[in-house]
């Protein structure tokens, strides 16, 4: 079957089996941030926005992203490196196999969150999983960064 | 030290965070053929008969091979130093199937569609055999489950394939009897842990490719290069000259990856073939068939005099091997090694093992092997050796722990201690959690409870006299400097720490080290990243071939200016004359070093220790527990750790964060359990939950470092002690809360609430 939507900004057109996956696809489509690290729905590593809201492309069909809007870290660089560079400041990017879709997440959470407290911000982000890194650097990271981000636009 | 002592960021962070291709299947061609395994369901069967015909008419397949297709010499898979201690008891596939999920064929084809069909029109008939499920019933028991010939086991660890033994041991010291006769308490007890699983985010993956020599090329999520080259190259009939191992980012490790758990299958697809293959096993085959820590059983008798000083320790574990040996006859060895030689005092003790085989998965490697199950049993025991003694666990652990300059009990990684602020580590930690005012519990207003729990671990810092740290250092004709590792960064960040090492050895920025990892055709010769080495072998190796390019580079200066070595001095910049008749800057002298140059300006250094200095560490857990269900919260965790220098600040704090979260996790929700037929159900992150970030409450972490003389430095490891002390403080915690002890990992609530309604 044929779909269309649009890819990091830009319009795709893809002929596709029926039962592939998003995620699939986009590994397919050269996002090869997304990554898959278990088959249930549990690890949160292949989240990706689909009309601004976090997805798990593990768990959609590709068919679901005809005429949507679909972000995949490939298309927020700069975010990624601004956000980045406060987790990497904290040592807790660790393997990084986790890190797109954590980082995706941060994204969708100060969408949808203003002005999260810790414990809003843990409860949101309690699908996605790392092992490595105990989760306390993830959680200093997106602090000093929304400190960061309020500074930012008080000066604005 | 300019870098040293530094938290820098991580060479690759930014690579990282921006979700860059860099892992195995990113870089996997597109064409590659996709390979499959064919699995057992029975946990213990011959294979009568295998029909691959029909299979291989499905459209795509490319070639489907079984146990008649394979080199009949056995081998292991543990990433070791040859010879290895794992027996040599495996083949690539095998007419014995020995656990649900054993590898029954290698299925590969153009597309996954083709290899998914195909695998389901596979017929096997198998004669299915009586399984050794219960490792209490391994030894000796008449169903065997390496009953072969050419079994084999290199090394005198007291293995016999007859009696279903991977390993077998006693030692000891003094007069056991008599020492325990002095003792007025004893505490005898039995703890066990289970198999759990490394659970790292990228699951186990490896493609091969023959290059233009028409060698074997894989590129794999290892953290053995170098033991991949030579294991493969005897698997495959090949020769380790054969093979070349290249390590791009690997997503995470623990101890998993030191087990070749996937790149035998596309490597003999690809020799067989000649395509390229890849191989990614989803989660539930990294929950199946991997190589997840060893169960075991620790019995421990442990006893004091009337005053608290700990005089005798009896321990014997049992280890579950699982189908297959690997790092059985080690791992089991430091569950005894590393607890028992935490006390100062003991004045006669004995160890002895059995390491047995079953028909479950094959354990392997995981972070702590084997110290975190010892240390669960020993730490346990002493803090129930401090409720009869009516002492506080914390004042008991004072009176016995070890100090620096003791001699070791036990541990054979080094006589003396040559580095210990253990004291001072305990000290911090009850200051950190407000121990006085929280021990044993507090009433919650909540109507729940809290208590409080202690416990301390030590590890080594590579394996003394054999473990191999390699480092290339050379001069580029730009100044910058290539450093170039065998050690395996999986994460963890080593490729960073090492650079800063070697930037302060040559007295550059940091930003001027190019480093990189690993290419067994161009990396010197590592170990490989395991058994908490890296750090400390691979810096020492780094800093030795500092030292010497330093001086080379002197040298050459020097002779730039025509004068003598001891004449010149070296800033790190420039290369002066010491009467001010000259200089010539770094960039001069790599140039140099390219053109008309008869001495290469790079330097390769292994190094190899003596001693493996442990690091040492106390470690606090308060948990709230409600009464009613069982459930336990864990709310405060405290950890001070002695790693001498911590080299990297913040990749060491994130190190203990990371341990205690996955040490939270055996503690309190990954369990593994099988049904009678020997089938794993936590195969998958619903029935294996790994803590999220709502589980771990807040980990709280503090270096008490020591000085490790013995390291250019000052340092010593930090990535296995970290998952040590959770298991113990947190079932202590549990116990001060509730009056329940638990014995068995994990603590579910249902053991608690049990536990109180037996008790009341």
């Amino acid at each position: 079957m044929k779909i269309k939507f649009s890819l990091n900004g830009k319009m795709v057109q893809e002929e596709i089996a029926p039962d592939l996956l998003l995620l699939d696809l986009l590994r397919q489509k050269g996002c090869y941030s997304v990554k898959r690290g278990c088959e249930t729905a549990n690890c949160g590593l292949c989240t990706v926005l689909m009309n601004k809201k976090p997805v798990l492309s593990c768990s959609v069909l590709a068919a679901r992203a005809d005429g949507q809007q679909i972000v995949t870290l490939e298309g927020m660089q700069e975010e990624a490196k601004e956000f980045g560079g406060f987790l990497a400041d904290e040592g807790g990017e660790q393997c990084g196999f986790c890190n797109p879709g954590f980082i995706m997440n941060v994204f969708a959470m100060m969408e949808e969150l203003q002005d999260p407290t810790e414990e809003e911000i843990l409860e949101y982000l309690s699908g996605n999983l790392c092992r490595c890194s105990g989760f306390m650097s993830q959680t200093r990271s997106i602090l000093k960064y929304l400190e960061y981000k309020k500074e930012q636009n008080k000066e604005a | 030290m300019k870098y040293v002592n530094k938290a820098v960021r991580k060479k690759d962070a930014m690579s990282l965070v921006t979700g860059q291709p860099v892992y195995t299947d990113d870089l996997a061609p597109k064409d590659c053929l996709v390979v499959k395994l064919l699995r057992s369901p029975h946990a213990h069967a011959l294979i009568e008969e295998i029909k691959t015909d029909t299979a291989m008419k499905v459209p795509g397949m490319v070639c489907i091979l079984t146990y008649k297709d394979v080199p009949q010499d056995r081998f292991t898979m543990a990433g070791q130093t040859y010879p290895e201690f794992s027996p040599y008891d495996r083949l690539i596939l095998d007419r014995r199937v020995r656990f649900v999920g054993d590898a029954v064929a290698i299925v590969a084809g153009e597309t996954e569609a083709a290899v998914d069909k195909a695998l389901k029109m596979i017929k096997v008939k198998y004669q299915v055999l009586e399984a050794v499920l219960d490792f209490h019933e391994a030894k000796d028991n008449p169903v065997l489950i390496h009953p072969e010939d050419n079994w084999e086991s290199r090394f005198p660890v007291g293995a016999d394939n007859k009696r279903n033994l991977c390993a077998s041991a006693e030692e000891g010291m003094g007069d056991l009897e008599a020492a325990f006769a002095k003792c007025k308490y004893i505490v005898d007890k039995t703890y066990h842990t289970k198999a759990n699983q490394q659970a790292m985010m990228e699951t186990f993956r490896s493609y091969t490719y023959l290059d233009h020599y028409g060698r074997l090329n894989i590129v794999s999520s290892t953290q053995v290069p170098f033991h991949a080259r030579r294991i493969l190259g005897r698997a495959l009939g090949i020769g380790a000259s054969k093979v070349r191992v290249i390590k791009p980012r690997i997503g995470g490790g623990f101890g998993a990856k030191q087990t070749l758990v996937t790149e035998i299958y596309p490597a003999i697809v690809t020799i067989k073939t000649g395509r390229t293959a890849k191989l990614v096993y989803s989660r539930y085959e990294s929950q199946i068939c991997s190589s997840p820590r060893h169960e075991m059983e620790v019995k421990v008798r442990v006893g004091a005099d009337e005053s608290g000083t700990i005089l005798a320790v009896d321990m014997f574990t049992l280890s579950n091997t699982g189908a297959f040996g690997e790092h059985g006859p080690t791992t089991v060895a430091l569950s005894g090694h590393k607890s028992i030689a935490l006390y100062r005092n003991t004045e006669a003790y004995r160890f002895a093992y059995d390491v047995v085989y079953t028909n479950k998965m094959a354990a392997g490697a995981y972070r702590g092997y084997g110290a975190t199950q010892g240390i669960f049993a020993m730490e346990s025991a002493v803090n129930e050796l401090a409720e009869m003694l009516h002492m506080d666990p914390v004042v008991l652990r004072e009176k016995n722990m070890i100090h620096e300059g003791d001699k070791y009990i036990a541990y054979d990684g080094s006589p003396t201690v040559t580095s210990c602020t253990l004291d001072q580590c305990m000290e911090k930690a009850k200051e950190m959690i407000g121990w006085d005012e929280k021990y044993p519990r507090r009433e919650m207003p909540n109507g729940k409870v809290r208590g409080v729990g202690v416990a301390m671990a030590m590890q080594g810092s590579s394996i003394a006299h054999v473990d191999v740290g390699g480092a290339t250092l050379k001069l580029n004709e730009d100044a910058s400097y290539t450093l170039s590792l065998g050690a395996t960064d999986m994460g963890t960040g080593c490729d960073t720490v090492l650079s800063q090492m070697a930037a302060d050895i040559l007295g550059t920025d940091y930003d001027n080290i190019v480093v990189f990892g690993v290419d067994t055709d161009i990396s010197p010769y590592d170990s490989g990243s395991y058994a908490s080495s890296t750090t400390y072998i691979t810096g020492k190796a780094v800093a030795k071939a500092g030292e010497k390019l330093r001086e080379k580079i002197v040298q050459m200066g020097a002779q730039m200016l025509e004068a003598e070595r001891d004449d010149v001095t070296f800033d790190g910049k420039v290369v002066c004359r010491k009467d001010g008749q000259g200089s010539v800057t770094l960039q001069e002298i790599g140039i140099k070093g390219t053109c008309g140059n008869n001495d290469a300006l790079q330097v390769t250094e292994s190094c190899s220790a003596e001693i493996s200095p442990p690091p040492f560490m106390v470690g606090m857990a308060e948990v709230e527990v409600d009464r009613e269900t069982g459930s336990v919260e864990v709310i405060d965790y405290v950890a001070v750790v002695d790693c001498g220098t911590p080299v990297n600040p913040n990749l060491a704090r994130v190190q203990t964060e990371g341990g205690i979260a996955q040490g939270i996790g055996m503690a309190l929700h990954e369990d593994i359990q099988y049904t009678a037929k020997g089938q794993m159900q936590n195969n998958s992150f619903m029935q294996y939950k790994i803590p999220t970030r709502l589980d771990v409450g807040k980990i709280r972490v503090e270096f008490q470092p020591s000085y490790e003389k013995s390291h250019p430095f000052g340092a010593k490891s930090i990535g296995e002690i970290v998952i040590d002390t959770p298991c113990p403080a947190i079932a202590a915690a549990v116990y001060n809360a509730t009056g329940v002890r638990v014995e068995e990992m994990p603590i579910k609530p249902e053991k608690i609430a049990m536990g109180i309604l037996n008790k009341y």
